[in-house]
């Protein structure tokens, strides 16, 4: 058995901190609370940081710094408290997305309903009232893979691929949810449409959000939904914003 | 300043810098050059930084034209290259005059090649960076009929060449163990080193495929690996057991398996080996791999001291081939006596 928090190096890029080898809840507050910690620790040697699902990536030129002093550093830092147990960081945002469900712009509401043993109804319901935390961003930039929904939206990927679902699509798979940054195929169902745009490289904020942000996605109208669109320039598609 | 014009374009001309660094949290990969040594021998051809934007060439390049005089350098991947008919050397610094047209043809060794200008060209700059990076959705690919501004040149001189290395066909790839190494046995590790592998057809800015005959290289829990951090360098082992080195648009995080990362400076030999062309790994200890590194960037800062006139030294020009030597020279392996000879 490997006793975590493990700390290895990453080729000559940086140093990994892995809470654990599967994802939990408190592994993944671990690693942003750790994240957190590192940037407000302002080691000279760090050039950026990040975190994945349950790691913590510490980027540092292992070729220019010697890694026994940063390691000495890291670990120092790791037995500093029960990161498992820390509250998470503060100064995230919480957000709230306007999001047309089913139609013709998100088509999968029913069949996704189906799988998770509830009436299209109920889905909306529970996928409009739900509030999950970004867990990670990544495959394209800025997008993010959020958690948890009730444990029967434990639905699986599909077999095959949709073959395009469009920037801003809600999909969902394995308790998660995710916001589409460019149109992409996907295994993960289509189940709400968003006028929210995850990246805006023209901006000087090209990335609305940061890992440990929280997010609901209210239901609107199809007609609400229209006019939002037609009139956001921001990328924002109509959401609001509370420091949390 | 000035601009070239671009008469025609093969498929994939991108403006490329170093790239994007402090984006990874957010799901950005640094992309830039694929070859950034050849960002650094352009620089110390031209005299200028080597943080200015070039024009990155996959496999062929493109024609130009000039609408004003300025200086180009042409790195890393060597092509074909005319200026208004006249062949003109890879690895080297030429004047490109007002008007003048500059054909860049097929790649002739490596993949990536590079044109340079004095005071490099102007772009888009975004979050930092002049580098278009398609897989992010960030600017888009060089085409026909667009006008290619250049900023203000400070530098003066062409006619300058480097000696080229052999990073462009193929060879040793150095490799650091890296945070899933030891998920590998020790066996599979060990065929890994020995094996000899071609570069597959499979590659682009994001990674590159190493085809082999034997069988693929597994873990025991192949599957169960979750989602964990990238580097560039990274060798991912795929579904089907074949090795992908990761390059510089790689995504920032992914669920394979990684046997262990190629080190910086071997980054450019991955990118360049041209399809087909044989490579091995060689794993090596981090203390090691941080010498190499340190000699690396210390050679790099002593380009331009390599730097030489073309006409003084033209043995030591390993690309003769693309010289023109002598105007109006007779041939080397013609027979001139070939005519006066009975049928």
């Amino acid at each position: 058995m490997t006793d975590f928090p493990t700390l290895r190096t990453v080729g000559l890029s940086g140093i990994l901190i892995q809470f654990a080898d599967h994802y939990s809840d408190s592994a993944n507050r671990a690693a942003l609370t750790f994240r957190a910690a590192v940037t407000d620790a302002s080691m000279p040697e760090v050039t950026e940081t990040s975190t994945s699902l349950v790691s913590t990536f510490i980027s540092v030129d292992l070729s220019a710094a010697k890694p026994e002093g940063i390691i000495d550093q890291l670990e120092t830092l790791l037995g500093d408290q029960d990161w498992y147990a820390a509250p998470l960081p503060e100064g995230r945002t919480l957000w709230r997305v306007p999001t047309l469900y089913g139609t013709d712009r998100a088509p999968q509401l029913i069949e996704a309903a189906e799988a998770a043993g509830v009436t299209p109804e109920q889905a909306i319901e529970e996928l409009s009232t739900a509030r999950v935390r970004v867990l990670n961003i990544g495959f394209a930039p800025g997008q993010p893979y959020m958690s948890e929904l009730p444990e029967h939206w434990n639905i699986p990927r599909q077999q095959s691929l949709t073959k395009s679902v469009p920037q801003g699509a809600l999909v969902t798979a394995i308790r998660q949810l995710i916001i589409f940054t460019n149109a992409s195929p996907t295994g993960w169902r289509h189940v709400g449409q968003t006028a929210f745009r995850t990246f805006r490289p023209e901006s000087d904020t090209p990335f609305a959000l940061s890992p440990g942000d929280e997010m609901c996605f209210p239901s609107v109208t199809e007609a609400e939904f229209n006019s939002i669109e037609a009139r956001d320039t921001t990328g924002d598609g109509g959401a609001e914003r509370e420091t949390i | 300043m000035g601009a070239l014009h671009v008469l025609s374009t093969g498929p994939a001309m991108t403006f490329q810098d170093m790239g994007r660094r402090g984006y990874l949290a957010q799901g950005l990969t640094r992309g830039g050059a694929a070859d950034t040594l050849a960002l650094y021998e352009g620089a110390a051809l031209l005299g200028q930084s080597s943080d200015l934007a070039a024009i990155e060439m996959v496999g062929m390049g493109g024609n130009f034209r000039a609408d004003a005089d300025m200086r180009i350098a042409l790195t890393g991947a060597s092509m074909t290259a005319t200026i208004d008919g006249e062949p003109v050397a890879w690895n080297a610094s030429h004047r490109l005059s007002q008007g003048s047209t500059l054909a860049i043809g097929g790649v002739r060794s490596g993949t990536y090649g590079y044109l340079h200008v004095g005071g490099g060209f102007a772009g888009t700059l975004l979050m930092g960076s002049r580098s278009v990076h398609l897989s992010a959705g960030i600017g888009r690919a060089i085409a026909q009929g667009d006008t290619l501004d250049t900023l203000p040149d400070q530098g003066t001189g062409t006619g300058n060449a480097l000696p080229r290395d052999d990073r462009f066909g193929g060879g040793i790839l150095r490799v650091v163990a890296s945070m899933q190494t030891d998920q590998f046995d020790a066996d599979t590790q060990d065929r890994f080193a020995a094996t000899t592998f071609r570069k597959g057809t499979r590659a682009n800015r994001m990674g590159v495929e190493m085809q082999s005959d034997g069988a693929g290289f597994f873990t025991a829990n192949q599957l169960n690996i979750l989602s964990e951090v990238i580097v560039p360098g990274d060798i991912q082992i795929t579904g089907d057991g074949a090795p992908f080195v990761l390059l510089c648009e790689c995504q920032t995080t992914g669920g394979y398996p990684r046997i262990g990362t190629v080190i910086p400076s071997d980054m450019a030999r991955a990118a360049q080996a041209q399809t087909g062309a044989k490579l091995t790994f060689e794993f090596i200890d981090l203390t090691t791999a941080t010498e190499i590194e340190q000699r690396a960037a210390a050679s790099r800062k002593r380009l331009s001291a390599d730097v030489f006139p073309m006409v003084r030294d033209p043995e030591d020009i390993r690309d003769l081939l693309a010289y023109q030597l002598v105007g109006g020279a007779i041939s080397a392996t013609a027979d001139p006596f070939a005519k006066d000879k009975a049928p």
